[in-house]
């Protein structure tokens, strides 16, 4: 029971307290010498050395080609992500008796049980001349290359977000009130109808919630494209660990960093938009 | 037994075909061992009760394929101490992490044109040799140690040197290759898809200068942008960029990279017709160091393990198994004769003219580094 005037200020700003500090700590202040170190130059043996100049910012397109193999490699991957994981998810949520679904929702989660790394080490071997490659040719169907090509990198990526995309669309599809399908029926849909009617847009918050989860992740990814593409295939994220670790020019480094930011923010603040059309704001009640 | 056949018992060893006890049994080192080990226990190195002042643990930061396990795996047992060992593929990487502090580390494997740029930071502490009685500087052929010495002072000790050219496969490749003109020519026409370069601005940079006979240290802004050009127009014909190139030509993938010496040696175990070619137009020759971080959490071990890798008979194990030469002469009179004549790691002496060490300030050139970052992101 609390009383009509809810509980005191005090106690508010105590159990904000931690969230807020945390967030205070660990974004906002490192996001403020990011940008500061953006604006600064490096040093002579590397590092950062105080100043203010626009010259890392003028010096952005240097990293054009990362910033467009991101840009079209994370909305594809996204893409091929939703278009796998959708019918899985339907199935799990649907049509799997629910006496297999916990064992088959327990075969999703199963890859994290072994690190990622080491995952993705095991798609250089498979995708490797020793590997796919080989049986190919085998099977007389010509040479192919994989490895260190955007197809690689690209599988890479399907393979390590399906989860991520299953899951959103998972919960979105099982909360579904199946007594709406039975209604389309009754008034005569037919269960191709039903699903573009009825099923898709109530799943859509779930995948729009998973597309950006995903979408998010992907546009910092650095290792797949590190390991599978072989530094053939360049991610923003990749050229952000070759500016701290290698050319050690800290302030170029956060002004793509900056940069990275605010791509994503207006990106996902456009995809919001256009998503709450489609789907976010639909709300369908029996009663 | 003679050498031939030790080497082959030791070939086998490591291949794991006979195990430890086969080896030290048919080799007769186990006998040995044994004896020498109950007559002079002093040889056994430091007592396990030293472990309470060593601690239980050291950070060594070195390559890929660097050490041999076992010798590992003995110091462990003499010493009680873990080593954990991080690899790097880049003088710039190990540099990077040391400015920006923190490391944890105690021990690590700087080449030897880094060490002024270290010591002018102050991040290395000059070495205490009361603490590393198995160093004899007399042994040492001094150009390969001279640049762990910086002011007087000695900061690094030599761990061994190599040179720096590339591996082709000679069952892919059968043209007559011998220049870094060969190695892009051909790289960028007939084997497109088929080359890698380093993942580390000196060699790639320095080889591509070489292309046109330019200095490997260059760093004159019109023969920097030769290079890049250069490098910009092999991009789309390189298989990878990737300081780890052994996997991808043991799988047939890349059939051609610039390598390392003791690479090149690891790669003709399970590849006989891997061939080292050092360009003739010269290229880079290089000396790898143990060094002390400053600061280093478990100093005293740091010490012990590079005391304990400098003592001739682990450094003989170190160079079997890394295939790199080492410049301390009591090592090499353990080494077989075979090994001391290979023509990969001792590569003829008018290969061995034209070669250049790496010049001090390479590492914190912005030019170059940048280059480099634009190379990848191309």
């Amino acid at each position: 029971m609390r009383n009509a005037t809810g509980p005191s200020p005090l106690l508010t700003a105590v159990l904000l307290a931690p969230g807020a500090l945390w967030f205070l700590g660990l974004l906002v202040l490192p996001l403020g010498v990011v940008i500061v170190f953006s604006f600064g130059e490096r040093a002579a043996v590397g590092g950062y050395q105080a100043a203010f100049v626009l010259d890392n910012y003028l010096n952005l397109p240097a990293r054009w080609t990362a910033f467009k193999n991101t840009l079209v490699l994370a909305p594809i991957g996204t893409v091929v992500c939703l278009i796998a994981a959708y019918p899985l998810a339907y199935f799990l949520a649907v049509k799997a008796r629910p006496e297999t679904r916990t064992a088959l929702l327990i075969l999703v989660i199963v890859p994290f049980w072994t690190s990622f790394l080491i995952r993705t080490y095991a798609w250089m071997f498979i995708l490797g001349g020793r590997g796919l490659p080989s049986l190919i040719e085998w099977a007389g169907l010509g040479e192919v290359r994989f490895i260190n090509t955007p197809f690689a990198v690209l599988l890479g990526i399907v393979y390590a977000y399906l989860p991520l995309m299953i899951f959103p669309i998972y919960v979105s599809l099982e909360k579904l009130d199946k007594r709406l399908l039975e209604a389309s029926e009754d008034l005569g849909a037919s269960p191709w109808r039903g699903f573009m009617q009825v099923t898709l847009p109530l799943s859509a918050p779930g995948a729009v919630t998973a597309c950006m989860l995903v979408f998010i992740l992907l546009m910092g990814e650095y290792l797949i494209p590190q390991l599978l593409g072989g530094g053939k295939v360049f991610f923003i994220g990749n050229a952000l660990v070759d500016l701290f670790l290698q050319s050690r020019n800290w302030p170029f480094g956060s002004a793509v960093a900056v940069s990275l930011v605010v791509i994503m923010l207006a990106t996902v603040s456009v995809y919001m938009r256009f998503a709450g059309r489609i789907g976010g704001a639909r709300d369908v009640s029996l009663v | 037994m003679n050498k031939r056949d030790f080497i082959h018992q030791l070939w086998r060893y490591k291949r794991g075909s006979i195990s430890r006890r086969q080896f030290l049994g048919a080799t007769g080192l186990g006998l040995a061992s044994t004896v020498l080990a109950t007559t002079m226990p002093e040889l056994a190195g430091p007592r396990r009760a030293f472990a309470g002042e060593l601690g239980d643990k050291v950070a060594l930061t070195s390559w890929p394929s660097y050490h041999d396990e076992n010798n590992f795996k003995a110091f462990t047992e003499q010493t009680g101490v873990n080593i954990e060992l991080a690899v790097f593929g880049s003088n710039e990487e190990m540099m990077a992490k040391l400015q920006a502090g923190g490391t944890g580390w105690d021990v690590f494997v700087p080449t030897n044109y880094t060490i002024p740029d270290y010591v002018s930071q102050d991040l290395l502490e000059p070495l205490d040799t009361s603490l590393i009685p198995n160093f004899d500087a007399s042994a040492y052929e001094t150009r390969f140690t001279d640049a762990g010495t910086v002011d007087g002072k000695l900061y690094a000790i030599s761990k061994d040197w190599g040179t720096t050219g590339y591996v082709i496969n000679g069952g892919k490749i059968t043209d007559p290759m011998a220049t870094w003109k060969d190695f892009w020519d051909l790289s960028m026409t007939k084997y497109t898809g088929r080359s890698m370069v380093h993942d580390y601005q000196l060699t790639t940079i320095g080889n591509a200068l070489k292309y046109y006979g330019y200095s490997f240290n260059s760093i004159d802004p019109k023969e920097l942008a030769d290079a890049e050009k250069l490098l910009l127009a092999a991009k789309p014909h390189l298989f990878g960029i990737n300081s780890d190139y052994k996997p991808s030509l043991l799988s047939g993938d890349a059939w051609a990279s610039v390598a390392w010496t003791g690479d090149a040696l690891q790669l003709r175990r399970d590849m006989p017709d891997i061939r080292y070619i050092l360009g003739q137009e010269g290229g880079e020759i290089w000396s790898d160091f143990y060094a002390v971080v400053k600061g280093a959490p478990h100093r005293a071990a740091g010490y012990a393990l590079i005391n304990f890798l400098t003592d001739p008979a682990v450094n003989a194990k170190e160079v079997l198994f890394h295939g790199y030469p080492t410049a301390d002469s009591r090592t090499n009179a353990l080494l077989p004769k075979e090994l001391l004549e290979d023509p990969i790691m001792y590569p003829a002496a008018e290969l061995l003219a034209p070669l250049e060490f790496g010049a001090a300030g390479l590492i914190t050139n912005e030019a170059r580094a940048e280059i480099m970052a634009r190379f990848k992101s191309a």
